[in-house]
């Protein structure tokens, strides 16, 4: 029932025609665009930027548990803005949604939240560093040290992330191209935080560890019309090097780049037509048919992986549903990641 | 052999037009009134359980505060701590022609509601319009009308699924426009709560957790007022069909004849019976159906004002219109269907006992069923059950049992009474005639008795309620003059604004009586909390109805509390009891007042005391202690200087008109019915002299043939039926006023939660007497004029036939 609302709330706003996955390519009347050779300063940009349309901090997390298994965690907190500005109370027009999910083998839990900014339920502050939702958060004394904090109606967890390398910043200096029309968003990422903590499961607790990545991204127009859905991939390699991969898909063909990290945290930006990603099996996941087996090539580096999902029904029953998992990776490099899908309807 | 007794069956109605149409008429009324009041009750019923679906209300548990709004802080606090709840902010906006409630609900959290999805899958609204400033208004077409009528208000759009004078809107428009921010008015709990949660109990205890089922306040009310009409219904129905029993009688009894020829030639009594049967159920059904659409026209005709009082009175959202619902038809067609075989069952009987070879007797359908000692026993011991009833059970229910009761219970004592009174009568008789009369009365009482019984039920039912209603104006009115003694009322934008206009007042009225409240919750029931300050215009004038001394003293000191009848009634309160006002603070109740036509309780105290427990009381709203001469240009003096809209001063004189407006809508319904009623009455005695008709004849002739005469006899024969129903009205009046009293005394304090004292009206029964002799001669008007235009041949005859 919730969802209609939802959709008529969040969708509705950003174009009725449908533009793009979520309304992501509509025009940015009044909205701030991103613009090249705009340097990031942190730590404010660590926080909001109600001016732009859009943003997200992102956090996905493999972990192994104390029972040998694999887990996947995915934090989201989503900025949606109706003007381009903030006020007090409800009045506000900024609007906040979070997605929390832990996937296991076999289960994958998903949960949602919404909130209006200027009331105070949920928001980011740059300094010191809190993002929240709800009773959902993750804060620190710094952008290195975050507790991060979700719970749904059968799952909770509660992570200490410690950044081991420094940040990320994506194409140029962060300012990142996503379509041939120059469509571009701010995105920079730490994608390199150890992990320890507990997640609790219908049966009970486990104790975890593992590897976390953190996205960070705002925009206000960063697809094109024609783009309809994505495939991104965050892939931490055994050998301390990781890839960021997406590919756009649009009505004039793919769109793909990425970014190359060093084992030191250097990281070389991968322009369109460098990356091949292939679809290699579909599953069917909640009515339609989702690639959750991938190819992934990158002749640079010469790497050539398989990419696989931890569990392949780790659909996001939420208000826009998309796919988003933990991955196993497997070739030319070994290693883990997550996999994110949209636009697969 | 069955065709020709259909036929011959038939034959019989064939020559009896009139008949026909009596019974069918007398079956239709029953059935319309008595559906007329199902369609308006369940249209009532399915407008508040349809109010319910659109706003969301009554499917959760919701979170309140003891007392007033619940601070914005507090909710998100909570949703900090994880809980997921839905925030709504409601009120009152005055608008010309009647105030609106606001309800504006958090869109982004607040489950789906039909009128929202509407919007936006038909109208194309985006949310931008309805989140962002102006923000966007949902009304019912009408509502829409009125709101786009006013400057300065947000856009609207229409939705048909939203009750009528609700406007639905985001938290973020609502707070503006009721110029309450940062504070909500309750919160849904939702269902899909995460785990772990910490307690409501701990996180909040200073709000309460209302169930969803408890929170039928709305439905417990007007439950009341729905027996009411139900009752009123059923009077009705029963009257209705002491018509039908006369008409089945009657024609019963003429076709005896044919009965038993049929019978004689050789039609087996159960292919006889199964064809009566036949015949009944389609007259049923045919009755029944005219009756439904005359309901469906009453109903229609009456339900504007149900809709208008049940608004007025409850703040139920009822509209005016009526929808037909296959239910209420069924429903109905099966009440006509029972109660014309209920009605007919004694002839029914008979028919199975008509001896094939033996000659009608003399008294043989009207002969009595019961001795007349048996009958007067069981009708006390009716009463006396209705009274142990309410003895021994408490509520509406056990009120009504008891009315029933009494009201059957006299019914069936009216006859033994009539008996005794006749024979005390031919006492006084003088002469033959004189003598004759009284006799020939006694012998038409057995015939006559269900009609009389009808019209005592009638006269009854119209002495008491006339007598609530009007002891109900009487002191109604009374009230008004006492409850609303400031001359102008006036309401301020906001606190600020409040307090300028109390400081500009002071100087130019004899008194500034603030007049603010908050909502508390006591024993789960919301209550309005005033705080008064201490004046003359209360100590002089407030109505109460219980108090202990030194009263306004204890009040003015913050020492005691006043709290309205209601109040008082549902919660067993009364001077010298304690009541929670607020969690901790307890004060003794030393007064009870009166407070008509409110349907919630309503707690007083002074004011500082209660500023002291709840500083952040709105301070809007004012009485104005002026010399009336001069209201009027202080009103406008005070329209001008603070640039008020007309809706925010209003003279004593248009509230009190205003509620003796909703006061005269109550009672609408209660006194068509009541009249209905009464004329159906008048056409049962009229259905059971052209029963009796056929008898009177061997029993006239022989009075004729002694030489008085026709015209005589007719004016004899009208006479008697005026005198019978003369009897049956004063025997009404005991009755009427013990139904009175039952009325105002049980079923109102039930129904309504007030007590009102008893006035007589004996120029009202004067006028119910009239009218009973009216209807009785009108009725006895047409045997007496056959009488007259008898031709002396038929008079003749009577003593050709062998008897």
């Amino acid at each position: 029932m919730r969802v209609r609302v939802l959709i008529f709330l969040l969708m509705l706003p950003l174009g009725a025609a449908a533009q793009g996955f979520a309304g992501l390519g509509t025009d940015a009347d009044g909205f701030a665009v991103p613009e090249r050779g705009q340097a990031l300063a942190f730590p404010r940009d660590h926080g909001a930027h109600p001016a732009y349309r859009i943003e997200w901090w992102y956090v996905t997390a493999t972990l192994t548990g104390a029972d040998g298994r694999d887990y996947g965690i995915q934090w989201t907190l989503f900025r949606s803005a109706l003007a381009p500005y903030e006020l007090d109370g409800w009045q506000s027009p900024q609007l906040w949604m979070g997605h929390a999910a832990l996937t296991t083998p076999d289960r994958h839990f998903v949960a949602e939240r919404l909130a209006r900014g200027g009331i105070g339920q949920a928001g980011v502050s740059a300094d010191p560093f809190e993002a929240w939702i709800d009773d959902w958060r993750m804060a620190g004394p710094g952008f290195n040290m975050l507790d991060l904090q979700a719970r749904g109606a059968e799952f909770a967890y509660d992570l200490s992330l410690t950044a081991q390398g420094p940040l990320v910043q994506h194409g140029d200096r962060g300012y990142s191209v996503k379509s041939q029309d120059g469509q571009a968003s701010y995105y920079y990422s730490q994608p390199n935080f150890a992990v320890t903590g507990t997640l609790t499961l219908p049966t009970g607790p486990v104790a975890l560890t593992g590897n976390a990545w953190l996205d960070r991204e705002w925009s206000s127009q960063p697809l094109s019309a024609d783009q309809n859905g994505w495939d991104w991939f965050s892939l931490s390699f055994d050998d301390g090097t990781r890839l960021m991969a997406f590919r756009l898909r649009g009505g004039r063909g793919d769109f793909t780049s990425g970014t190359w990290i060093g084992a030191d945290g250097s990281a070389t930006p991968l322009p369109d037509g460098l990356i091949e990603v292939v679809p290699l099996d579909l599953t069917g996941v909640a009515g339609r048919e989702v690639p959750t087996r991938w190819r992934l090539t990158l002749p640079d580096k010469a790497l050539s992986v398989e990419i696989e999902a931890l569990n392949p029904q780790a659909w996001m029953a939420t208000s826009f549903p998309y796919w988003e998992g933990p991955v196993r990776v497997t070739g030319s490099h070994d290693g883990k990641g997550y996999l994110e899908m949209t636009g697969y309807d | 052999m069955r065709r020709a007794a259909i036929a011959c069956l038939w034959s019989h109605w064939a020559r009896h037009p009139l008949q026909l149409l009596t019974l069918l008429a007398g079956l239709a009324l029953a059935t319309g009134l008595w559906s007329a009041v199902q369609a308006i009750n369940a249209e009532a019923r399915s407008s508040y359980a349809e109010a319910s679906a659109q706003l969301g209300t009554g499917q959760f548990d919701e979170l309140r505060a003891a007392s007033g709004p619940i601070p914005l802080a507090r909710y998100v606090a909570l949703r900090r701590a994880g809980w997921q709840l839905a925030a709504v902010l409601e009120g009152r906006m005055p608008l010309p022609g009647g105030s609106v409630e606001v309800m504006g609900v958090d869109l982004l959290a607040y489950p789906a509601l039909p009128a929202v999805e509407e919007t936006s899958d038909i109208n194309g609204i985006t949310p931008a319009d309805a989140l962002l400033a102006p923000g966007l208004l949902i009304a019912r077409p009408e509502t829409a009308r009125r709101l786009r009528a006013q400057v300065g208000l947000p856009p609207v759009t229409r939705s048909q699924n939203l009750p009528a004078g609700v406007v639905l809107t985001d938290i973020g428009t609502a707070e503006i426009l009721l110029n309450r921010s940062a504070e909500v008015s309750r919160l849904l709990i939702l269902p899909d709560q995460p785990a772990g949660l910490a307690p409501l109990a701990d996180l909040a205890p200073d709000l309460m957790v209302v169930p969803a089922e408890g929170r039928s306040e709305l439905a417990r009310l007007t439950d009341s007022f729905h027996l009411n009409l139900t009752a009123f219904g059923l009077l009705s129905f029963t009257v209705g069909l002491f018509i039908v029993h006369g008409m089945v009688g009657l024609s019963f009894e003429q076709r005896r004849g044919m009965i038993r020829t049929l019978r004689a030639l050789g039609l087996p009594l159960r292919d006889l019976t199964w064809l009566m049967l036949g015949e009944l159920l389609l007259f049923a059904l045919i009755g029944g159906t005219v009756g439904l659409a005359l309901g469906y026209v009453v109903a229609a005709a009456l339900l504007p004002d149900v809709a208008a009082t049940l608004r007025g009175l409850y703040g139920a959202p009822v509209d005016g219109d009526l929808a037909l619902q296959p239910s209420w038809v069924a429903l109905g067609l099966m009440m006509a269907v029972a109660g014309v075989f209920a009605a007919s069952a004694q002839a029914l009987w008979r028919l199975s006992r008509v001896p094939i070879l033996q000659v009608q007797g003399q008294y043989a359908w009207s002969a009595q069923g019961m001795p007349v000692l048996a009958q007067a026993g069981i009708g006390a011991l009716m009463i006396g059950a209705g009274f142990l009833a309410l003895a021994v059970f408490d509520g509406l229910v056990a009120g009504f049992v008891m009315l029933g009761g009494l009201l059957m219970g006299a019914a069936l004592l009216l006859p033994p009474l009539l008996t005794l009174a006749l024979r005390i009568g031919s006492g006084f008789s003088r002469g033959p005639l004189g003598a004759w009369v009284w006799a020939d009365m006694r012998a038409q009482l057995p015939g006559l008795s269900l009609a009389l019984m009808a019209l005592l039920l009638a006269l009854a039912a119209n002495i008491g309620v006339g007598t609530m209603v009007s002891s109900f104006r009487l002191t109604f009115t009374g009230w008004l003059d006492q409850r609303l003694a400031s001359e102008l009322y006036v309401t301020a934008r906001d606190d600020a604004q409040g307090t300028e206009i109390a400081r500009w007042l002071h100087s130019r009225a004899d008194a500034v009586l603030p007049i603010r409240s908050t909502e508390v919750q006591i024993s789960d029931q919301t209550v309005f909390l005033y705080g008064i300050v201490d004046h003359p215009t209360y100590r002089d004038n407030w109505p109460l109805i219980a108090a202990t001394p030194q009263v306004w003293d204890m009040v003015a000191e913050g020492r005691g509390a006043l709290i309205n009848e209601q109040m008082a009634r549902r919660m067993d309160l009364w001077p010298g009891d304690t009541v929670t006002l607020l969690p901790g603070w307890s004060l003794p109740v030393v007064g009870v007042y009166s407070d008509y036509g409110n349907p919630t309780g309503q707690a007083m105290t002074a004011l500082p005391a209660l500023l002291q427990r709840v500083p952040d009381l709105p301070n809007t709203r004012f009485g104005i202690r002026v010399d009336p001469a001069e209201a009027g240009d202080l009103r406008s003096e005070l329209a001008d200087t603070f640039a008020l809209p007309p809706q925010a001063l209003v003279p004593q004189a248009a509230i009190k008109a205003s509620s003796l407006a909703i006061f005269e809508k109550t009672f609408v319904v209660t006194g068509a019915l009541n009249v209905l009623t009464l004329g159906v009455a008048g056409f049962a005695i009229l259905t059971s002299l052209l029963t009796l008709w056929a008898h009177r004849l061997p029993q006239l002739a022989p009075v004729w043939a002694l030489g008085v005469r026709r015209d005589t006899l007719a004016r004899l024969e009208v006479l008697r039926s005026v005198a019978l129903a003369v009897m049956t009205a004063i025997l009404a009046l005991p009755l009427g006023l013990v139904l009175a009293w039952a009325l105002l005394a049980i079923i109102n304090v039930e129904a309504f939660g007030w007590r009102l004292p008893m006035h007589l009206f004996p120029l009202q029964w004067l006028i119910l007497l009239l009218l009973a002799v009216v209807t009785a001669g009108l009725a006895a008007l047409l045997p007496a004029r056959r009488m007259h235009h008898l031709p002396p041949s038929d008079l003749l005859q009577v003593f050709a036939n062998a008897r």
